[in-house]
């Protein structure tokens, strides 16, 4: 993955980034080599490193609890997570001790409630303190396009009177929404800083022995999730032979992606469309596990710690 | 979680006698016409909004932020990203796709929420209660798609139970925009749906009074008084002069509720 490609280094465009330093597209992203198809461990092992800004998306299908839960495996700290619903995966990694800053839009249980793990760190600091940059989901989604598009912003119409609008230009954090004016029709719009993470992690239906990786049904976030960040991880149901077309489908051809692993069930207790359902019992009962830290712990143990990776 | 009992023990006991929320559900649904387009919210507002496509509105198009546009699910979801939705959807499209394309134009007739909390003008707090942001006393799940929904749909339905501690003068965070402090205000800030037209609650229905913009009574359910909604209510809530008693869910409402609520604790077939 360190070989630069003629296409990426013939890419001189240089994108001005959130916190202002320049950086060229070549050098921040390798889009030059086919994916490589590893285990689940390796994966995380190479592409998530302590420090990292991760982006585990699929919105509310589709999401890569085994990747994440092998990331709680691997012990990574400090990590900046970026989600548009954290949900029970970043509840977990963030009750495991792995998080220094959430990035996010919707941090609840659907249908369910709270996400306890996530109230405790924010109210009590419990395990350890936890920045936030919060949005809604519509300025996530444009600040991955823009991230994807290789734009230093996206504009919106949004935020404007909420209490959203000024929070993130508190001392201390750079602001990552800001109004801006058309420069056609003068109206007052909001700007949103891209998200360019270091690593995206999603989970698919199905890769290819190549390392093209397809997903269908609700396909949320992910695929500007891949294209903003400068790794990926993208853990499948099956590897097969060939990809026959779906209707809707999104394709990732092989070079936008760094490595696959073949983990079936990996979304669970999301679901991946015609391969499972939604484990609702599973999103009901985490309520009564997420809400107490000797019960945390102890799921922690049995469900993660003491298990192989990709299992559970 | 009261209200959760005395439903479930209101279907044990008898088919005609219903509870607070199934009232508060039955009236959100008929808020909805047949032929709108409606972005859901999930919870209360999913629901009304699946209730209302059952019963007098079965061209109603539910559309949910997870990019499910037209879904017709036979059960309700726990989550607005379950299966059925996508599976009974006209079109499944992005994230990115349904807020830029879909909502943010004005596309989307009727926006349909719920609140932890809101105040007279409507503004809703999904954020944080207590305290201040950084240290708050509860923390919220946030503001998912309702900023936008609040901001760019015709118009905003919002569902709600009412108590003094969800209905306050003034929301401790706008989450989402309502009248802000008044009128004029969603025109300053370039907000381009009218704003929230109802408040349906379990005790009856809010709307906002057309000079002032502040939330009035001006529906009650059988049997509930306006000195009870008074009651239940953070700041001296008007009350319109006589405000009309909303009939109780039909045989046929109800039946049609119940058959598609999920048993709390079963997934999906």
């Amino acid at each position: 993955m360190t070989q630069v490609s003629c296409i990426a280094s013939d890419m001189r465009t240089s994108v001005l980034m959130a916190t202002g330093q320049e950086l060229s597209l070549a050098e921040a992203t390798d889009w030059s080599e086919m994916a490589e198809i590893v285990s689940l461990a390796e994966a995380v092992e190479r592409a998530i490193h302590d420090g990292d800004a991760v982006a585990m998306e699929g919105f509310t299908h589709l999401i890569p609890f085994a990747a994440g839960h092998e990331v709680i495996r691997q012990r990574r700290r400090d990590l900046t997570v970026i989600r548009m619903t954290p949900d029970l995966i970043y509840d977990q990694l963030i009750g495991a001790g792995c998080v220094r800053k959430l990035i996010f839009s919707w941090g609840g249980n659907p249908g369910v409630g709270s996400l306890h793990r996530f109230r405790d760190a924010v109210e009590n600091s419990w395990p350890v303190p936890l920045e936030l940059e919060e949005h809604s989901h519509a300025g996530m989604a444009n600040r991955y396009v823009a991230g994807a598009s290789g734009l230093p912003f996206a504009v919106l119409r949004g935020y404007n009177g909420t209490g959203l609008e000024t929070l993130n230009s508190g001392p201390g954090s750079a602001p990552t929404i800001k109004p801006i004016t058309c420069p056609f029709t003068g109206e007052r719009l909001t700007a949103v800083s891209a998200l360019r993470p270091d690593v995206a992690v999603i989970h698919a239906q199905r890769a290819d022995r190549s390392g093209n990786v397809q997903l269908w049904g609700i396909t949320g976030v992910q695929k500007e999730a891949v294209l903003a960040s400068q790794r990926s991880v993208v853990t499948v149901e099956e590897i097969v032979d060939s990809l026959d077309p779906r209707p809707g489908a999104v394709v990732l051809p092989s070079w936008t992606v760094s490595y696959v692993a073949e983990v079936p069930g990996g979304s669970h207790p999301s679901y991946a469309l015609g391969y499972s359902v939604r484990d609702n019992d599973d999103y009901v009962a985490w309520d009564a596990i997420g809400r107490d830290r000797a019960a945390f712990a102890q799921w922690l143990d049995t469900h993660v710690h003491a298990v192989p990776a990709g299992q559970r | 979680m009261s209200s959760r009992t005395c439903q479930e023990s209101a279907q044990e006991v008898s088919d005609v006698s219903y509870s607070s929320d199934e009232m508060m559900t039955v009236s959100a649904a008929r808020s909805l016409r047949d032929g709108m387009t409606c972005f859901v919210g999930i919870g209360l507002p999913s629901a009304a909004a699946n209730l209302a496509r059952a019963t007098h509105a079965p061209g109603l198009v539910l559309i949910y932020e997870s990019g499910t546009i037209g879904a017709k699910p036979a059960q309700l979801p726990l989550s607005i990203g379950d299966s059925m939705l996508a599976e009974t959807a006209d079109a499944v499209v992005s994230v990115p796709e349904i807020f830029n394309y879909w909502l943010q134009p004005g596309r989307i007739d009727v926006g349909f929420l719920g609140a932890a909390q809101i105040d007279k003008f409507g503004n809703i707090n999904t954020t944080a209660i207590g305290g201040d942001y950084l240290n708050p006393k509860v923390r919220l799940p946030g503001a998912g798609g309702a900023p936008e929904i609040a901001a760019s749909c015709r118009e905003v339905i919002v569902v709600v139970r009412q108590s003094t501690r969800s209905f306050v003068d003034r929301v401790d965070f706008v989450t989402s925009v309502g009248y802000g402090s008044g009128p004029g205000d969603r025109e300053r800030h370039g907000l381009t749906g009218a704003g929230p037209r109802k408040i349906i609650t379990d005790l009856g229905v809010l709307e906002a009074d057309p000079r002032t913009l502040e939330f009035t009574l001006t529906g009650l359910y059988p049997g509930i008084s306006a000195s009870a909604a008074k009651e239940r209510t953070g700041w001296d809530l008007a009350i319109a002069t006589e405000p009309e008693i909303i009939a109780a869910p039909t045989p046929a409402e109800l039946s049609a509720l119940r058959s598609f609520q999920r048993p709390r604790a079963r997934s999906n077939p």
